[in-house]
């Protein structure tokens, strides 16, 4: 009983500015921001796709367009099926959307950690904080630019600071982190080459 | 008489049913043998440290099966897991709480060095915040690793001259 | 627990004038007996009764994401293994179905079998620890040395097949790391033999313990909405009622060829939660039974799947073009098309998602872990609201979450 593509088609029929995502699995639609909560409750109240199982968000990158996108996996229990709305952030320096707490509590620490992670805010979120790092760190971990092993902060307690001396540094890397990059296919770029985030704490770079 | 300060020397000069010895041999002896450990269970090694607890294994064999979470009544702290930097000011403060004398076991390679985690958001080992008295490899250790640990502690309580230290305040 | 129980005394007492009632703020966490790991729950306590709830999640938050951008698929498996640490063997079969999907892989039926038993012995150990853990924070300690001792054989066994007790890193991208052992099928069935008898024995400790039964009946009851709306999954959505079974409603990994039940409760309470894991275990056992008799013959891996699957060492010594692709493979990674996965497995904790976004290559590009501890734990603000300080152990305890998966 394909329920999933109905939807999908139903929505399309009644916003306008939905389009096909490719996807290897699940039905996915491309939403704009404004009609992001439409969407979101006509597939609830009207397709029966009443749990939220996901949110995420991708940051494909500085430089690209869009550079954040948020998404979406709604899952029904009665018809087995999931759907993913992908939701692109119009703005890349300041990235927002409405936020789907009104429509699933469940949706307030998803978004919570994409806040944290990504630094994308959501719009009507009653209590948006971080939530899986420390409260005052001031970076945004799962942006691309900044680096696997860290930037150097300061631990969240200054007592035990001063008490011990310690700090959240870059993680040693020697180098590495040593990976093939992502994509390309092509046979000069796939080796796997010393990305190089972060040299080791006792020797700086060279030529830093 | 004992031959060295380790020995309790069972076989000294015994006058009826006193044996004569050493404090630091006695003091040694008493605290290495009834360590309560204050099980810092962060992860995965955590799992360990509970078989290590349970039937096949048995720490109780080592006097060790108190697990005491309160740091006022616990000896040795086994960081079994891995320290995260939002975790660490935890960690820290509930071995500042804890009663001299005390040691802390680094269960595990989370523990010892920050493990396979090279990331933000995990500390490099938890000797950057603690004074950390034996390391165990391992991802995660065996029980026996453990229990190897936990002997390798008293041997080196054992060599500790825990009288002079005691006497003079 | 009404929420505007008052406490004997209190109306008159306060009416005199004689005590002001303050709210008393408290941190329960991250070092505590029976938080499950490092989770702090701050509380508004009025008295005894909580009114307020908030957890702190965070404490073991590793970068499991963000290192996943600089692995390759296979390089990340033992990442997966730490996920929900109780039960490595089911989280690592999920990430390899959920990354085979991106090149639309089948894996021959032997490595399914493969899979879905060490998945359902993880599920069996899994929820003997949480057991365990569970009766160990009301007061049992026995039922924690009984279900260690049955784990301590599987235990045995996982050793047996993959070479550690419990971090296993057995599945690999197309199939498993190496073929079962002699025998090993048969003393998987001998254990299950020898398993179900001590599991009655472990449960009749608790399930009509007029103690446990007073501290877990109506205690942090979930309605059926309510863990619809916050996304809970696995056994803690059947508790409340909701039939709801990866396994059964869109199975993988040759599932349907198993017959099972699924057990689902009525009340939502912690009680029923405990008797649907108990429920799960037996299942489980009927589960690997059939598997080991119905045991196909045949490949581990996917052999066809050249840029993905190693090929066998007596070929890679001795070909050049295996050789090569021994090499390529290692360093590069297994060459995954661009495209976008979700795949949903039924864990032992609830359903593992992984949404993995790969723009082609041997690398993701973006790898979430969708992760049922940490939808199970965003109820607690709602559930624990009215309840006892004492209780709140009991929630805990019977939401039954692992902090590793919750956080990455």
């Amino acid at each position: 009983m394909p329920a999933a593509p109905d939807a999908v088609a139903a929505l399309k029929g009644r916003w306008a500015g939905l389009t096909d995502r490719p996807s290897l699995d699940h039905p996915a639609v491309n939403v704009p921001a404004t009609e992001l909560l439409g969407v979101l409750r006509s597939l609830k109240e009207e397709h029966g796709f009443d749990m939220l199982a996901d949110v995420t968000a991708v940051d494909w990158a500085e430089g690209s367009r869009p550079r954040f996108t948020v998404v979406y996996h709604v899952f029904s229990t009665v018809g087995h099926e999931y759907v993913r709305i992908a939701c692109a952030c119009p703005d890349g320096a300041a990235p927002e959307v409405p936020s789907a707490v009104g429509l699933w509590p469940g949706a307030n620490w998803h978004e919570r950690e994409v806040f944290d992670m990504f630094g994308i805010r959501f719009a009507g979120h009653p209590d948006l904080r971080r939530i899986l790092m420390w409260d005052g760190y001031p970076h945004f971990p799962l942006r691309k630019d900044f680096p696997l092993a860290g930037i150097e902060t300061e631990l969240p307690d200054p007592e035990v600071v001063a008490e011990t001396k310690a700090g959240a540094i870059a993680a040693p890397m020697m180098g590495g982190p040593f990976v093939a990059k992502a994509g390309g296919i092509n046979m000069a770029e796939t080796e796997p080459r010393a990305k190089d985030e972060s040299w080791s704490e006792r020797r700086p770079k060279p030529g830093a | 008489m004992v031959a060295s300060a380790t020995e309790l020397a069972y076989d000294s000069k015994i006058e009826g049913e006193v044996i004569v010895s050493r404090a630091d041999a006695v003091i040694n002896w008493i605290r290495s043998n009834s360590m309560w450990p204050m099980p810092m269970g962060l992860a995965c090694c955590a799992i360990e440290l509970m078989a290590v607890a349970a039937s096949r294994f048995d720490i109780a064999r080592f006097g060790a099966e108190v697990m005491r979470f309160s740091p006022k009544q616990a000896d040795v702290m086994i960081v079994a897991g891995t320290v995260t930097y939002k975790m660490s000011t935890a960690v820290r403060r509930i071995y500042d709480q804890m009663l001299a004398p005390k040691w802390v076991i680094a269960m595990g390679a989370c523990a010892s060095t920050g493990g396979m985690y090279r990331s933000y958001a995990v500390m490099q080992g938890v000797d950057r915040i603690l004074p950390v008295d034996v390391y165990v490899s391992g991802c995660p250790p065996r029980p026996e690793a453990l229990l190897d640990a936990l002997v390798k502690l008293q041997g080196k309580v054992a060599r500790e001259p825990s009288a002079s230290k005691l006497l003079s305040a | 627990m009404p929420a505007d129980y008052a406490f004997p005394d209190s109306e008159t007492k306060s009416a005199r004038g004689e005590f002001e009632a303050q709210r008393m703020s408290i941190s329960m966490g991250p070092s505590h007996p029976s938080t499950h790991g490092v989770l702090r729950l701050q509380m508004e306590l009025d008295g005894e009764v909580v009114r307020k709830a908030e957890p702190v999640i965070g404490y073991l938050h590793r970068g499991d994401e963000k290192i996943a951008e600089n692995m390759t698929y296979n390089q990340f498996v033992p990442y997966t293994d730490r996920l929900d640490y109780l039960a490595p063997l089911a989280n690592n079969m999920a990430y390899a179905i959920a990354v085979e999907k991106l090149a639309k892989l089948e894996v021959p039926p032997r490595c399914q079998a493969i899979r879905v038993i060490t998945a359902e012995m993880a599920r069996i150990s899994a929820h003997l620890l949480g057991l365990g853990a569970f009766g160990i924070d009301v007061g049992a300690w026995t039922v924690f040395l009984y279900s260690f001792t049955e784990r301590e054989k599987l235990y045995r066994l996982f050793e047996e097949l993959t070479g550690a007790r419990f971090t296993t890193s057995y599945t690999r991208i197309g199939g498993v790391a190496r073929d079962v052992p002699e025998g090993w099928t048969g003393r998987v069935d001998a254990f299950c033999e020898q398993f179900l008898p001590r599991l009655e024995e472990t449960l009749s400790l608790l399930t009509r313990n007029k103690i446990f039964v007073d501290r877990t009946a109506g205690i942090g009851v979930i309605s059926k909405e309510d863990a619809i709306a916050f996304g809970l999954t696995g056994p803690n959505l059947r508790g409340s009622g909701v039939p709801l079974d990866l396994r059964k409603d869109r199975p993988y990994s040759g599932y349907e060829q198993y017959d099972f039940d699924v057990p689902v409760g009525t009340r939502g309470d912690g009680y029923d939660r405990y008797l649907v894991r108990g429920e799960e275990m037996r299942q489980s056992v009927r589960i690997i039974r059939q598997a080991i008799a119905k045991f196909p013959g045949g490949s581990w891996q996917a052999e066809e799947a050249k840029r993905i699957v190693k090929p066998s060492k007596d070929r890679v010594l001795t070909s050049m073009e295996e050789l090569i692709q021994n090499f390529m493979i290692v360093t590069e990674g297994p060459q995954m098309p661009a495209g976008e996965v979700y795949f949903e497995a039924e864990n032992p904790k609830g359903a593992l998602g992984f949404y993995i976004v790969s723009k082609g290559g041997g690398v993701p590009w973006r790898l979430k872990i969708r992760a049922p501890s940490f939808c199970n734990l965003s109820i607690l603000p709602k559930v624990c609201v009215g309840a006892m300080v004492a209780d709140i152990v009991s929630i805990l305890g019977s939401l039954d979450f692992v902090m590793g998966e919750c956080d990455r």
